[in-house]
């Protein structure tokens, strides 16, 4: 299998040559390590961060930013997200606490990423 | 009662002004924000999504991550933050500047400082500026107001969405109405390369089957209360629609990423030169605009690509406003940059050449290039050279120049860029 691919991790946008030779990945045009893992990871499973909000019970403070601490599958972000919207944040969080602690049947944590103590 | 007197003021506790503050601070000046919102972050605050700080601090952060990490600094160092605080008017005085300022706490009051840092970011251009006009249907949207809107407010503003401009702001909201819901059924961008991130065309279009249209544009709105379709149609090389290509694309919401504008309207009164091509003031290599004691940075200064290097510029603007306003002042000797070739501006638009040391340069390429080659030179004597495989001009570039390398009496130094 071979495939063309831009490399989303920084915005330099390094164009990827990635391709199977058995049960080798070969990866070409990559700039820095994580290209290449990236062209790995994208062959194979592709996975992104999902970011997106959160209700809270706060009304100077309606909605907290999150993220998942760690990459999940592309094909499962619809999932995570309807799970995601049916929470409700009822304490003051600040960046890097937990609002989740699997997302979607993976085990990434969902955190916050605004500080509602701010005012 | 007389006006509390500072060293320097910030105006905009945004990224520039967050950066500006602390460094001002660290230079030792007295130094205060003064914010317009409720929380300070600026445009971080709605910008979730990551892939900030990779250049200032070598990991990907969402906005209000990046924004977090310098708000906390400024509480450690004790720096004075006005928030729902409104600039009225800016005026001189003896010793600097003074600033006639209204929140609910002192009502109108005023503020007097040595030296000013304008950090006042930037605004979008709306649907009057790319000449649509008509009817004023609802669902007439900017990107940042749509941004604004899902993210800071929990309003999704419709569920069938045509997006106008490939800017990175309109490729993000294209992603983020998807995941919260709504249809975007398609990009729409009249030149024949998108303006944005290319990894933002990945990971917002590509990922989630968005289809992106290069050469065609929106030519008319439909609707009267509120909006029910949109006219578009595909375009000629000089951006000049093709009759008979017209298609007709029904939809409530019409979002537009067609560009930004530094937004400098408070500066008008004190007749700060302007730059056409940046819409922010000239500067030297201090970010020092033509009025002395007054600083520029960050998207009011140029629309930058990364807010890192709004960051880097609100340094600069801080520590340059404070040794202004702690008397460390020459009169500077000011050589201009002419930027020739196919560059379509660069930042700053002089140096100071009494001062040595180093001089940050950004600069766009007019248009996208391969092999492309960047000369710094003046009176015919190379300063520094730059190869570059390709550019495109969504991208900004970045170069340092040692300013002892430039001949004394020099009337003005080139910077040629040729693909």
């Amino acid at each position: 299998m071979e495939k063309l691919l831009v490399c989303i991790q920084c915005p330099q946008g390094c164009k990827l040559m990635v391709k199977t030779e058995g049960e080798e990945v070969l990866v070409a045009g990559n700039k820095c390590p994580r290209g290449a893992s990236y062209a790995r990871q994208e062959l194979l499973n592709p996975c992104r961060t999902l970011t997106t909000t959160v209700r809270t019970e706060f009304p100077d403070f309606p909605l907290l930013p999150v993220r998942t601490a760690g990459e999940i599958p592309l094909g499962s972000l619809f999932a995570a997200m309807g799970e995601i919207n049916r929470l409700l944040v009822r304490n003051r969080l600040r960046p890097g606490d937990v609002v989740l602690e699997r997302v979607s049947g993976t085990d990434v944590p969902l955190i916050a990423t605004a500080d509602m103590t701010l005012n | 009662m007389s006006p509390a007197k500072w060293d320097v003021v910030v105006i905009g506790a945004g990224p520039g002004g967050l950066a500006a503050a602390i460094a001002a601070d660290k230079a030792g000046a007295s130094v205060c924000l003064v914010e317009r919102e409720a929380r300070p972050g600026g445009i971080l605050k709605q910008c979730i999504h990551d892939g900030f700080g990779l250049v200032r601090f070598g990991r990907k952060l969402t906005g209000p991550e990046y924004a977090f990490l310098d708000i906390e600094e400024v509480k450690g160092r004790g720096i004075k933050l006005f928030t729902e605080t409104f600039l009225l008017d800016l005026d001189r005085s003896e010793e600097g500047f003074v600033l006639t300022l209204q929140n609910s706490e002192e009502a109108v009051f005023r503020l007097e400082a040595k030296a000013l840092v304008a950090a006042t970011g930037c605004r979008e251009r709306t649907a009057r500026q790319v000449f649509i006009h008509g009817q004023r249907p609802a669902g007439v949207y900017t990107a940042g107001t749509v941004q604004r809107l899902i993210n800071i407010s929990g309003y999704l503003p419709g569920k069938n969405c045509v997006i106008l401009g490939s800017g990175d702001i309109g490729l993000i909201m294209a992603r983020r109405l998807t995941l919260e819901g709504a249809k975007v059924l398609g990009v729409y961008e009249i030149k024949p390369e998108p303006s944005g991130l290319t990894r933002n065309i990945v990971q917002c279009l590509e990922d989630y089957n968005i289809p992106l249209h290069l050469s065609t544009t929106v030519t008319e709105v439909h609707g009267t209360e509120r909006l029910e379709g949109v006219t578009v149609c595909r375009v000629d090389e000089n951006m000049r629609p093709l009759p008979g290509s017209e298609e007709y694309v029904p939809c409530d919401t019409l979002v537009l990423s067609v560009g930004l504008i530094p937004e400098n309207d408070i500066l008008h009164p004190l007749g700060v030169e302007i730059d056409p091509r940046t819409g922010g003031p000239v500067v030297d290599q201090l970010l020092a605009t033509s009025e002395a004691g007054l600083f520029s940075c960050g998207n009011a200064l140029h629309v930058n690509d990364l807010v890192d290097y709004v960051s880097e510029s609100g340094e600069i603007a801080g520590a340059s406003a404070a040794r202004h306003a702690l008397g460390d002042y020459r009169p500077p000797r000011h050589v201009p940059i002419l930027a020739k070739g196919e560059i379509l501006y660069a930042v700053p638009q002089r140096l100071d050449v009494s001062l040595g040391g180093q001089g940050i340069l950004y600069f766009r390429a007019a248009r996208t290039l391969t092999d492309a080659a960047l000369v710094i030179s003046a009176g015919g004597r190379v300063l520094g050279e730059k190869k570059y495989k390709s550019l495109r001009p969504p991208e900004m570039e970045r170069i340092v120049l040692d300013l002892s390398l430039v001949p004394a009496g020099e009337e003005n130094i080139v910077l040629e860029l040729r693909g």
